[in-house]
């Protein structure tokens, strides 16, 4: 059933029909009305769940933490500053293998303050051990939290997850969003049952110490997971598709990629503008297309290596920057490439920060210029006024 | 003659605390009055260092450990779970906590399940500085206790501030039940868990707990450094219920702050130097204040 919803209420309605039994979350603009709407169907006596209200996204995430251990369905959202504060926490999730679900509202982080999109808080994040999804829009922001479970969920995986959506853009968007009924849900996500949990019925220890002779094959399984995870995300997607139709998933989206020699990367909304200008590019005869990164972490090294081993040049438009180096994307997606035959090159773009807009123009404008140089975290649409003078 | 009969204990002999720990002690006790139907989570410390190095485990009841400041936190998503899932005459919470854990870097965590009414016993391990790191001050150290980054020194004589009153604090957060108890009266502590833990909603329980390698005493002497502690009148033991005082434990013959200070090294500084006598002197009129506060005597 099709209903024209605001992207916060879409992940509200997904996260309603997973029937989690604990939700805590602290209040961050651009996060608050997924949170909102959630207390207003546990008010309405909808979804039958522990709503939770902390006083600190660390509070929100540890009591997640707990309640997942027990062997309960939690789920968490935040954002930006909310999710650096989590940050200890998140770690403690990934290493106690507690697939707890979260969405991430994805904003700039301060100084300065901005309230706005970039994907600065996840990219962050990225090595906490949580599997990342990246969705485009709303739809696909929906099916991911369906999804998100059962990947989480899987006994192999055992692993947090989280859906990003970006900050305002999507969280805030009206858009037509296909919502799944109840009980195609639960047919989809059955309950969740944990092998091990707090219970007394079988006292065990969780978070022990663990020292120098144990402690990396610790590190090491979870590497393992993360890798094995791989093949569990594209089965889920495949099973979701043959359910409900939509193919809302796997590790990267290849557009119009079959015959480019130009490939644009990019994770996100602004995906959404960039396959516009690539069709307008089409039509005027240039071969190019579009790699959409959808899951972060495990990073599909194989599947973008397989998307663009033929590819000479590639564009990189990403809302973050490892300050020091460049963005976080193009270090990695250079990596895909080492030790191969065909180096394509690669250019690195940082758009968008803090909520800047993305015109089509720039893009346009971005990719043809990159036909000319090599760049290196190079910021699109500077305002040189505001810099001295000196670039 | 008949062998001494030992009782199976929660929390089993064979781990790694000091010879006298007075937290392991009082672990133990509380663990053994609460009942094998409790699920416990537990701060970074000592507690949980001596207790689970893995592929060890000293617990015989579910446990977790997360970490330093959010135990309070997990514990009340423990309960929420239990709730949800339709558990929660499966097993009652405890949440522990160091004093640093407690009264510092977990304060936040531990106001806010206070706050929300918690079904949870949250029991802070007094032992009045940061043991598991090396002996650093907490907001729980006492006056002029000398820690390694409260040194007694030259111009200092050691921790510049008194204990914070999270008794206090904890019962301004309108919680049924508050109590302090100690290891040197062992009866009185087993007593105090198992009336918390009859009380439905949040409960705090601190607990003063000696510690022989951070305050530098004989080990064979934490009992009698615990009782010293309440019988001058420094560590005043009471329950507090729906915010009110309604227990204390009476001194039964009153002796001078110095009695509990020349038995532990964190206070050396005192007898030795210049002055001494009247910064002990200070220390004389927390006891005489708190036994005047309090009505110990």
């Amino acid at each position: 059933m099709k209903k024209l919803i605001e992207g916060s209420m879409a992940v509200a309605e997904a996260i309603k029909v997973c029937r989690p039994h604990v939700i805590s979350a602290y209040p961050i603009t651009p996060q608050t009305h997924v949170v909102e709407n959630l207390s207003q169907f546990v008010a309405d006596g909808e979804l039958k769940s522990e709503f939770v209200n902390v006083e600190s996204e660390f509070g929100a995430a540890s009591v997640v933490l707990g309640s997942s251990a027990t062997g309960a369905r939690a789920f968490s959202c935040t954002t930006s500053q909310g999710l650096l504060l989590m940050l200890e926490v998140l770690y403690n999730i990934a290493g106690l293998r507690l697939p707890v679900v979260m969405v991430v509202a994805n904003r700039a982080v301060s100084a300065p303050i901005n309230i706005w999109c970039d994907h600065q808080d996840a990219v962050t994040v990225r090595d906490a051990g949580w599997i990342q999804l990246w969705a485009e829009d709303n739809q696909e922001a929906y099916d991911m939290c369906l999804q998100a479970y059962r990947i989480g969920e899987t006994p192999e995986v055992s692993l947090p997850v989280m859906v990003n959506f970006d900050g305002f853009i999507l969280t805030h968007a009206f858009e037509p969003v296909d919502v799944i009924e109840q009980k195609d849900a639960d047919q989809f996500l059955p309950p969740y049952k944990p092998a091990q949990y707090l219970t007394t019925k079988n006292p065990l220890t969780f978070g022990l110490l663990v020292d120098p002779d144990y402690y990396a094959e610790t590190r090491y399984r979870l590497q393992v997971a993360m890798e094995d995870s791989k093949k569990i995300i594209e089965d889920v997607a495949d099973e979701f598709k043959s359910k409900f139709g939509r193919y809302s998933g796997g590790l990267v989206e290849k557009y119009r990629l079959d015959d480019a020699d130009t490939a644009v990367i990019s994770m996100g909304s602004v995906s959404g503008t960039i396959k516009e200008v690539v069709d307008s590019l089409r039509d005027e005869g240039k071969k190019i297309g579009l790699l959409r990164i959808r899951v972060l972490r495990p990073f599909p090294k194989e599947a973008i290596f397989a998307a663009l081993k033929d590819v000479k040049n590639i564009i990189i438009m990403e809302k973050n920057i490892s300050l020091g180096l460049e963005g976080m994307l193009a270090t990695e997606i250079k990596a895909c490439f080492y030790a191969k035959e065909k180096q394509p090159k690669v250019s690195g773009y940082i758009v968008g920060l803090g909520g800047r807009d993305i015109p089509q123009d720039s893009i346009r404008n971005t990719i043809l210029k990159a036909e000319k140089e090599l760049a290196q975290a190079e910021f699109v649409d500077l305002k040189h006024q505001l810099i001295g003078g000196v670039l | 003659m008949k062998k001494p009969e030992i009782k199976e204990s929660l929390l089993a002999p064979g781990h790694k605390a000091c010879a006298g720990c007075g937290e392991a002690l009082a672990a133990r006790i509380i663990m053994d009055a609460a009942g094998p139907n409790t699920i416990v989570t537990a701060a970074t410390g000592c507690l949980e260092v001596f207790s689970t190095l893995y592929p060890q485990s000293a617990w015989k009841m579910p446990w977790i450990h997360s970490l330093f400041e959010n135990s309070s936190a997990v514990a009340a998503g423990i309960e929420v779970a239990l709730k949800a899932m339709g558990r929660e005459n499966e097993a009652k919470v405890i949440a522990q906590g160091g004093d640093g854990a407690t009264a510092d870097i977990g304060i936040g965590c531990l106001s806010g399940m206070f706050e929300r009414g918690h079904d949870v016993l949250y029991v802070c391990y007094d032992n009045e500085a940061y043991m598991n790191t090396g002996i650093q001050r907490s907001g729980l150290t006492p006056f002029e206790a000398s820690t390694t980054t409260s040194p007694s020194g030259e111009i200092s004589w050691g921790n510049k501030t008194d204990k914070k009153p999270m008794p206090e604090i904890a019962a301004a957060h309108k919680i049924p039940y508050v109590a302090t108890a100690t290891v040197g009266y062992v009866k009185d502590l087993e007593k105090k868990v198992k009336k918390a833990l009859s009380i439905k909603g949040p409960k705090y329980l601190q607990v003063h707990c000696p510690c022989p390698l951070g305050w530098a005493h004989d080990p064979a002497l934490t009992i009698k450094v615990a009782k010293t502690a309440v019988q001058t009148g420094l560590i005043p033991i009471f329950e507090m219920e729906q915010g009110k005082i309604t227990s204390v434990r009476k001194i039964a013959k009153k002796q001078p702050v110095e009695e509990y200070l020349k038995l532990q090294a964190r206070f050396r500084h005192l007898f030795k130097k210049p002055g001494g006598e009247a910064e002990i002197k200070r220390i004389q009129q927390i006891a005489d204040n708190n036994i005047e506060k309090y009505g110990l005597m």
